[in-house]
């Protein structure tokens, strides 16, 4: 049971990082389909960034750096991703679903070469410091496995999503954001650089994603590519919906969907019913879509403007 | 934002909206996108691959044309990327985000394959053609109307909806075929016996002319029918349509359940005029693919006969690129990524006019 749960954490927070880059950029009016390929990008930039400091460090990790380059790595592809949709939807105005369904193609393309041109120990050597837990972890029993055993990408995760759900609620920039989000036009009148706040948005919440493809593989899969990480980018984009776009709510949700896509492995079930089961994720997220548009509540519903952009001669 | 005091300057950019332009303008906008494409992935492929950009086009072409049997595979192909792309067509026209192609196609498929299985052999091979054409069909449908009504009543998200509708698609494929799958391996047998007849001795020509036929009759839908009118007014402003009387719901439920009908169709069209079989991967992106090349064209059904082309003729040639020169499979995805990424890039400057402070109205191209 505690493993089970300790497997949902770590999957499920894979899948934070994802949807709540996802719900920074979707608070900002981009319905960015292109996160699956942005993971991908970013994941590839961080293997590629180990596998050089591996090579330049000539085997000698220094665990910090190992950890920290990696991630900025990661973070500067996402964001790079992030611009490259940004620039196609602000700045030429293109359709917001097709710019981002290319940059998946795209990313996932990209990815594939970066990392077929790297050796896989020069990046696998990196996982083991992602995974380096508290060293006292192990003497707590089971509080200790369940709450302390991970990595530094899962706590990094749980941190992001709580630091954007304040700045989001509780501060200015966060207000602006919304605005921009719900009503580019009056955010605009009200003097608000819409471009500015989509533009930023968006690279932030790309790079954040990215760092969801790096968390799955150096910490859920021990540093092995592993050619799935665009269906877990379209997982992610489902999560941001039944998180009603709160990433700290974010955190249960995604322990939860972690929890459903492990599942199957723990349950002494039959393959086809494993199927059934990995369809859950999906059933439950169309659900939670359902009755939120029944409900009507203002509080839970998608940017007023979400997936339109905005042209300020056209109000 | 602007300070009182400053004095007003003009903006170094600025960009006005065109009014109109002209048919060869905007095919000139294009086709110098194309070229900045295939340059800029040139350099890139040299950069990358350290190959010679030529040869990589050489033998993308080879690719799509090089024997009888590839120039087939790219008409059929194509032929079934038009399928979709005409399915999701008036959905998109209403403003309808059908993202769901790819599911709606998958079901379609799944559908054909166990209409195969489970009473392929109960009756004659003519009525069983007609029976699985029309259980394809109104499955598809049923896949389209289920979002299409929740949109109609509830507002809800229609993107997010039919996304998610792909990957219940998706998982109850590979649930039927765990559990038909006598072997265990997860995987149907073919099922050659039940395959469409070929005309002329050729396999693909069927399934050609079906969606040459449905193009045509899709255009005549959009263009001069009191329904496909309606489908326009209501993407326009669906006030307007509310206004002079529209029935707003109807339209939605009833475009959607065409949308879905016609992927049915073409999961038909990729299972028993194709590989006889299914699994997670027949339709293979296509789904949102499609996407692209109605958007591409405009959501016009005859322009869509040659973005779909364009398409798959770098599909295949991406595919003969990495085979011919031992490169890595991802190389063809950059490439269409990139070319597409351009395309879309340029129809900013077929919208819109851009002036530099200073310089009389200068053109400026992608």
């Amino acid at each position: 049971m505690i493993a089970f749960l300790v497997s949902a954490i770590r999957f499920g927070m894979t899948l934070l990082f994802g949807s709540t880059g996802e719900t920074i950029t979707e608070k900002s009016g981009h319905l960015n389909l292109g996160i699956p390929g942005t993971m991908c990008v970013g994941a590839a930039s961080g293997c590629v960034a180990a596998s050089l400091y591996y090579t330049a460090a000539s085997g000698n990790l220094n665990p910090v750096l190992a950890v920290l380059i990696p991630l900025l790595a990661t973070f500067a592809g996402g964001a790079l991703m992030g611009l490259i949709y940004s620039f196609m939807t602000v700045t030429l105005r293109a359709n917001q679903n097709v710019t981002g369904l290319v940059l998946t193609t795209l990313g996932v393309g990209i990815s594939d070469y970066m990392v077929a041109g790297i050796e896989p120990h020069t990046y696998s050597s990196a996982s083991i410091f992602f995974t380096t837990s508290l060293p006292f972890a192990k003497h707590l029993g089971w509080f200790g496995e369940l709450f302390l055993s991970y990595g530094i990408m899962i706590y990094l995760a749980i941190v992001i999503a709580i630091v954007s759900s304040l700045v989001l609620n509780k501060t200015k920039l966060g207000l602006h954001l919304r605005a921009v989000g719900e009503s580019p036009a009056t955010a605009d009148a009200a003097g608000i650089n819409v471009t500015a706040y989509r533009y930023g948005a968006t690279c932030i919440g790309c790079g954040i994603a990215g760092l969801g493809g790096l968390t799955f593989v150096m910490d859920y899969m021990l540093g092995n590519w592993e050619y799935v990480i665009d269906s877990i980018g379209w997982l992610a984009v489902a999560l941001v919906i039944f998180t009603v776009w709160r990433p700290n709510f974010g955190i249960l949700c995604s322990i939860i969907f972690g929890a459903f896509y492990v599942a199957s492995s723990y349950l002494n079930i039959d393959l086809a019913a494993k199927a059934l089961f990995k369809m859950l994720p999906y059933v439950v997220t169309t659900i939670v879509l359902i009755i939120i548009s029944m409900m009507n509540r203002k509080e839970d519903q998608p940017p007023a403007s979400l997936g339109l952009n905005y042209y300020r001669e056209e109000r | 934002m602007s300070k009182p005091d400053t004095i007003k300057k003009e903006p170094l950019i600025h960009i006005t909206k065109r009014d109109a332009i002209s048919w060869q303008k905007s095919m000139l906008i294009r086709a110098i996108a194309i070229v900045c494409a295939l340059l800029f992935t040139a350099v890139i492929i040299t950069i990358l691959a350290k190959q010679n950009p030529f040869k990589v086009y050489a033998s993308m072409f080879s690719g799509a044309f090089g024997t009888p049997r590839r120039i087939w595979n790219l008409l059929n192909g194509t032929c079934i990327l038009l399928g979709i792309a005409l399915a999701v067509t008036p959905a998109f026209r209403m403003k309808f985000w059908n993202c769901g192609a790819e599911g709606q196609t998958l079901i379609g498929a799944l559908a054909a394959a166990a209409c195969m299985y489970l009473f392929g052999d109960k009756m004659p091979l003519p009525l069983f053609f007609v029976v699985m054409t029309l259980i394809c069909i109104v499955v598809g449908a049923i896949w389209g109307l289920i979002p299409a009504i929740f949109k109609a009543f509830f507002n809800t998200n229609e993107t997010l909806f039919t996304l998610m509708m792909n990957y219940i698609a998706m998982q109850l494929i590979s649930f039927f075929m765990l559990i038909w799958g006598k072997d265990g391996s997860g995987t149907l047998p073919n099922m050659p016996e039940f395959r469409f007849p070929k005309i002329a001795g050729n396999e693909f020509l069927l399934a050609i002319i079906a969606v040459l036929i449905v193009c045509g009759l899709m255009y005549v839908y959009l263009r001069y029918s009191k329904q496909g009118y309606e489908i326009s007014v209501v993407g326009e402003s669906e006030n307007t349509a509310k206004y002079i009387g529209i029935n707003v719901k109807k339209v939605i439920i009833r475009t959607m359940i065409i949308s879905g009908a016609l992927c049915g169709f073409v999961g038909l069209l990729l299972v028993a005029n194709g590989s006889c079989t299914v699994n997670t991967a027949i339709v293979d992106g296509r789904g949102f693919t499609a996407i692209m090349v109605s958007w591409l064209a405009k959501f016009n059904p005859l322009y869509m006969i040659l973005t779909a082309f364009l398409i798959i003729f770098l599909q295949c040639g991406a595919a003969q690129i990495s085979t011919d020169l031992r490169l890595d499979k991802s190389i063809g995805d950059i490439t269409t990524g990139i070319i597409l990424l351009f395309i879309i890039g340029c129809e900013f400057f077929i919208h819109y006019k851009v002036h530099f402070r200073k310089k009389t109205k200068e053109e400026h191209d992608a």
